[in-house]
């Protein structure tokens, strides 16, 4: 494993099974959420992942912080493999690996204030004493760009922005060196949106950060992230640097998804691949290649074998038999 | 051109606990046939109440349409009768919502629902409804409409719903449509489907839309004119090709720059820093001036109005003079 690599995911499976077992239990049905994904993230950067609802993208983020735990496969962090964790250690490796998660509003304690919400990490993994405690939380509140009296308040008293701001405060508490951000801005206005985006950026630079960032906003990940995943039915079809990836887009599917961003400039008129009908069930995806169902370039062999994630040329991986 | 729809200084409060909140305070525009007009703006700006307002929806005692018109063809819809509004609603003027599974009926077919719009206001026979709903399904590209007519809501993705709910809300081919947040709750590729769905519909059969929506790139895609709310009030109005190549207002200007732009590369998004005010508590003069960057002393006395500037309107005294408008 090459130096820079921080986390390495290899083989990830996340299969649930579903409440209809059959009349006496047989045939019991799995949805395959997250079905075999090979990624590496490298230390300093933001990767990020993008697909529509039910692609497994959040699954992958949770799954690789054993907040879900997988069914198969391996999460190297530091060339560790967290799978084989007992409960303590794996207690121990959260302070490294943090979460944000997308909503503002349901993910802070209400009962709590904000001096409880962002000190309870201190409780639990650090000896201190509650002065230092409170200094802390003061120093972690200033950073996040909230106020010192803020701290004695409750969530309800502040804004979407704001909350989600205590949110990255909580998880920064520890200084982790890799977080998973759930789309964490996807519940805000756009105003605020562009605030915390910059905010999570700075304190990238800052802190030396390594972020997932998993969003369905195609504008949001391009502007944030370094490289972009693109996941279709719980598999990865195309992970290449962003510049690559937005302009010369290989996988179909990519390619349909970033025609269908409506711009926000009239002037430009992208041509648009539409595509037909829905995302299949991932309780019985497609044989071969997932997407040939809806893919307008699909022959015979997409159905029959399944395309494997390859290079195509600097670091730019396409999961499609015709790139 | 045929006027549809004409809003006529429309204030719509709501009295509360806390105080009295005007969700809307002021709002004029027009809409004529086959045309789409695009209202945007943040949470609590008061998009969705004006059009709440236009079909008499604002839920009472505690919201109040305090003041204004709004003439439907010509006809004061605040001067009807709560029997003659449910002739007009869902038949002349209907609305299509953001969330299509809450807004169907989780226990009647598709078919079912349809039909009861069409049973309602044109007194179809059940089976006459029937076959109108299986054209109107096949209208808005359901696939097997014959058979989907007899399924219930579940049993439908959500960008079928949403087709579902468009077909019910042109079953009677309204001469107004309110669409708010059509396209929120669904997936991008899916998103595009409808509203490619909802700019051929407009072809078709000309009917006058209102889109609600907070993104700017939906309305890009589909409206014929733009108009951007702020605290309750339109702050900039007008062609959806000027207020994009040239937005005069700082509100306009602040969003449309908060949009990571795909074909562009910066460090860091411009912001527009701080917070909405609080509907209670709203500022004196101009109510963008607390996070305004051109902010003036007239804007913190003085309420602009809405002034015509070629081609476009917008309520800001960096186009006019800062010694008119209203105080307070």
């Amino acid at each position: 494993m090459s130096k820079d690599v921080l986390v390495e995911i290899k083989n990830l499976k996340v299969h649930f099974p579903t409440g209809d077992s059959g009349l006496f239990g047989r045939s019991k049905q799995v949805v395959k959420a997250v079905d075999g994904l090979d990624f590496t993230i490298r230390k300093g950067e933001t990767l990020g992942i993008v697909g529509e609802s039910g692609c497994g993208k959040s699954t992958t983020g949770r799954a690789m912080l054993r907040l879900i735990e997988p069914t198969e496969g391996e999460v190297l962090f530091e060339g560790r493999d967290i799978m084989n964790l007992r409960k303590g250690d794996l207690r121990g490796l959260r302070r490294e690996m943090q979460f944000i998660f997308q909503d503002p509003y349901a993910s802070l304690d209400p009962r709590k204030n904000v001096a409880s919400i962002i000190g309870e990490a201190f409780k639990a993994h650090e000896k201190m004493s509650a002065k230092e405690r409170n200094e802390r939380v003061q120093e972690l509140l200033g950073l996040v760009g909230l106020r010192p009296e803020h701290v004695k308040r409750y969530p309800h008293e502040f804004s979407g922005g704001q909350r989600q701001r205590i949110g990255i405060a909580r998880a920064l508490a520890l200084k982790p060196k890799f977080v998973v951000c759930d789309e964490p801005v996807s519940a805000l206005d756009v105003s605020i949106q562009a605030q915390v985006v910059n905010l999570m950026k700075e304190l990238q630079q800052k802190l030396e950060l390594t972020y997932l960032f998993i969003s369905h906003d195609l504008r949001v990940v391009k502007h944030i992230s370094n490289r972009v995943g693109v996941m279709y039915l719980g598999a990865m079809v195309e992970i290449a640097d962003k510049q690559d990836l937005y302009a010369a887009p290989r996988h179909p599917y990519t390619r349909a998804l970033l025609s269908a961003i409506p711009s926000p400039n009239p002037e430009i008129r992208r041509e648009r691949i539409l595509l037909q009908g829905d995302v299949p069930s991932p309780v019985n995806p497609p044989s071969g290649c997932r997407f040939r169902t809806r893919c307008p370039e699909a022959t015979e062999r997409c159905a029959i074998e399944i395309p494997a994630l390859k290079d195509v040329g600097d670091g730019h991986m396409v999961a499609c038999h015709y790139r | 051109m045929e006027q549809v729809l004409e809003v006529k200084g429309l204030k719509t409060y709501f009295y509360t606990e806390d105080g009295v909140a005007k969700s809307v305070d002021g709002v004029d525009f027009t809409l004529s046939k086959g045309k789409t007009l695009g209202i945007v703006g943040e949470s609590g700006c008061g998009k969705s109440v004006t059009s709440l307002s236009v079909m008499r929806l604002v839920s009472e005692p505690a919201g109040k349409i305090v003041d204004g018109e709004i003439l439907f063809n010509g006809d004061n819809l605040l001067a009807k009768t709560e029997k003659e509004m449910r002739d007009i609603r869902g038949n002349r003027i209907s609305m299509i919502f953001q969330e299509p599974m809450t807004s169907l009926n989780p226990v009647f077919t598709v078919g079912n629902q349809i039909n009861e719009v069409l049973k309602l206001h044109q007194g179809m026979t059940t089976k006459e409804a029937t076959l109108k709903s299986i054209e109107m399904l096949k209208l808005v590209g359901i696939p097997l409409p014959e058979k989907r007519v007899h399924e219930y809501p579940h049993q439908l993705s959500g960008g079928m719903r949403q087709r579902v709910m468009i077909a019910m809300a042109l079953a009677c081919n309204p001469a107004l449509l309110i669409a708010d947040e059509p396209t929120t709750a669904l997936d991008v590729t899916i998103q595009a489907q409808i509203l490619e769905l909802m700019k051929d519909l407009k072809e078709r059969l000309g009917t006058a839309i209102m889109l609600v929506t907070h993104d700017l790139g939906v309305v890009a895609e589909v409206a014929d004119e733009v108009m951007v709310m702020y605290a309750g009030r339109v702050v900039e109005h007008g062609a959806v090709r000027e207020i994009f190549a040239k937005p005069m207002h700082p509100y306009t200007q602040g969003l449309l720059k908060s949009i990571p732009d795909i074909s562009e590369e910066v460090e860091f998004l411009e912001t527009i820093e701080g917070l909405v005010p609080n509907i209670y508590e709203m500022p004196a003069g101009c109510s963008f001036a607390p996070r305004c960057k051109h902010a003036m002393d007239a804007c913190r006395e003085r309420q602009p109005a809405l002034t015509y500037d070629g081609g476009h309107k917008v309520r800001c005294f960096l186009y006019g003079d800062a010694s008119e408008g209203e105080v307070g």
